[in-house]
């Protein structure tokens, strides 16, 4: 006998506040047009499969956390070494626990190590720039890389993305699915960079890290600030039982 | 209420992930001693104008073959968990925009207003292009419960059979390309 009761405590992930998203067609990001949907997303009420994940699996799947992105060569990645820490919490500020942070970016001279990266910058051999860190009891993580350079792309006439580190983060749910890019203050390209101002700029600028002297290792690494926020609960059940 | 605190928006997982996020065996869930039907899922991501999207990443979640999600907040007595099944697959597209999973027949789980959904896969796809993940579903062609299932219902039946994996074969595998844009496009979720 199938059990179809949902399971008691369970409750559903907020909805997103307008304009905290980007659309998915936004017409000066060129990779969009053709990629966006024409159709209106059909919304649906979240079941036991929206609401559960590989919570706590993700170490059983990919392996433990891998948070100095800098160990494991011959020698020392060239460029800035830095130090990022800061908290997953959900809307209500209560900590996201034991979520896997997974992290790429591209090595100090702006260059991918990808195949089709056409950059003609210098590969590094002492760095790749993947890595992956699990959140502590209190939604804590750290990790160690070097500040990722600025890249030409071929989105319009002369464009620049701003440096950026890619994540990717599950929260407690298939619905929390969270994938982002992290930039650095004061970057001149984050203001005319099409990704970036896919939101509007007070939104954006949440993706923004700050630097931080309390995160800095002396003589040692830079140390930036971010914290990730996903979605939190309703207080309540969204189905009937 | 406090005012809650504002979400980190997302960003596209961009052209060059594919030296960080795909893992070995993210595409095949099943273990040896894993209980229930192997089954084979694949398909080709396309775009707006038809062409195959070699980029792409695609991603599932699914209860195991008792109907049971391996995650703390799903705790029924009744379906058990399978401690060789975990329910979560990555796969990146290939230059043909291909994608494949080897994974079991999901139970069924309960739906909305004490149903019960039938038996199917929560997909997201994430790609260069795509400012967010789109979410949407694998159903399968020869499960009779897709007539009794809350979520296919609130779909336009014009455009329900986006959402069903035809069988093909006897091993048997399942069909499922995912249209982004335009004709025959796929129905994408919102949750």
């Amino acid at each position: 006998m199938i059990d179809s009761r949902r399971p008691a405590a369970l409750a559903g992930f907020r909805p997103e506040p307008p304009g905290s998203q980007p659309p998915y067609l936004h017409e000066t990001y060129r990779s969009s047009r053709k990629r966006a949907p024409h159709e209106s997303l059909v919304p649906i009420p979240q079941t036991l499969s929206e609401i559960t994940g590989p919570t706590r699996e993700w170490p059983r799947l990919m392996g433990a956390s891998a948070a100095d992105l800098t160990a494991g060569f011959k020698g020392e990645p060239l460029g800035e070494r830095i130090v990022v820490s800061g908290r997953v919490l959900d809307e209500d500020g209560r900590p996201v626990r034991r979520t896997m942070i997974e992290i790429w970016q591209a090595n100090s001279a702006g260059r991918y190590v990808h195949e089709n990266d056409r950059h003609p910058a210098p590969l590094d051999p002492n760095f790749i720039g993947a890595g992956r860190v699990e959140t502590d009891d209190d939604g804590n993580y750290r990790f160690m890389t070097i500040k990722p350079g600025a890249y030409p792309w071929r989105n319009h006439d002369n464009a620049w993305r701003p440096a950026h580190i890619h994540y990717s983060l599950f929260g407690p749910g298939f619905g929390t699915r969270l994938v982002t890019q992290m930039y650095f203050p004061g970057d001149p390209l984050i203001e005319i960079d099409p990704i970036a101002n896919c939101v509007a700029p007070d939104v954006r600028d949440r993706m923004v890290s700050r630097f931080d002297l309390a995160t800095t290792l002396p003589e040692f690494a830079l140390g930036y600030r971010f914290d990730f926020v996903l979605r939190g609960r309703l207080a309540t059940p969204m189905e009937h039982a | 209420m406090t005012e809650l605190l504002p979400l980190t928006p997302s960003q596209t997982v961009g052209p060059f992930f594919s030296f960080a996020l795909p893992y070995t065996g993210g595409e095949a869930l099943v273990l040896p001693e894993t209980r229930g039907e192997r089954i084979a899922i694949q398909g080709i991501v396309r775009d707006g104008e038809g062409r195959t999207v070699p980029d792409a990443l695609v991603e599932i979640w699914q209860a195991n073959a008792a109907g049971r999600y391996a995650h703390p907040d799903d705790d029924r007595a009744g379906a058990e968990l399978d401690p060789a099944f975990i329910g979560f697959g990555r796969c990146p597209t290939g230059v043909d925009g291909g994608f494949r999973f080897e994974t079991i027949r999901p139970g069924r789980v309960p739906g909305p207003e004490g149903t019960l959904q039938a038996p199917h896969l929560a997909v997201g796809v994430l790609a260069r292009g795509l400012l967010k993940r789109l979410a949407t579903r694998i159903y399968f062609s020869d499960e009779a419960a897709n007539g009794e299932d809350a979520i296919l219902a609130i779909v336009d039946p014009a455009r329900r059979a986006t959402l069903i994996a035809a069988r093909e074969g006897d091993d048997p595998s399942y069909r499922f390309d995912i249209v982004l844009q335009g004709e025959g496009e796929t129905v994408f979720f919102e949750f």
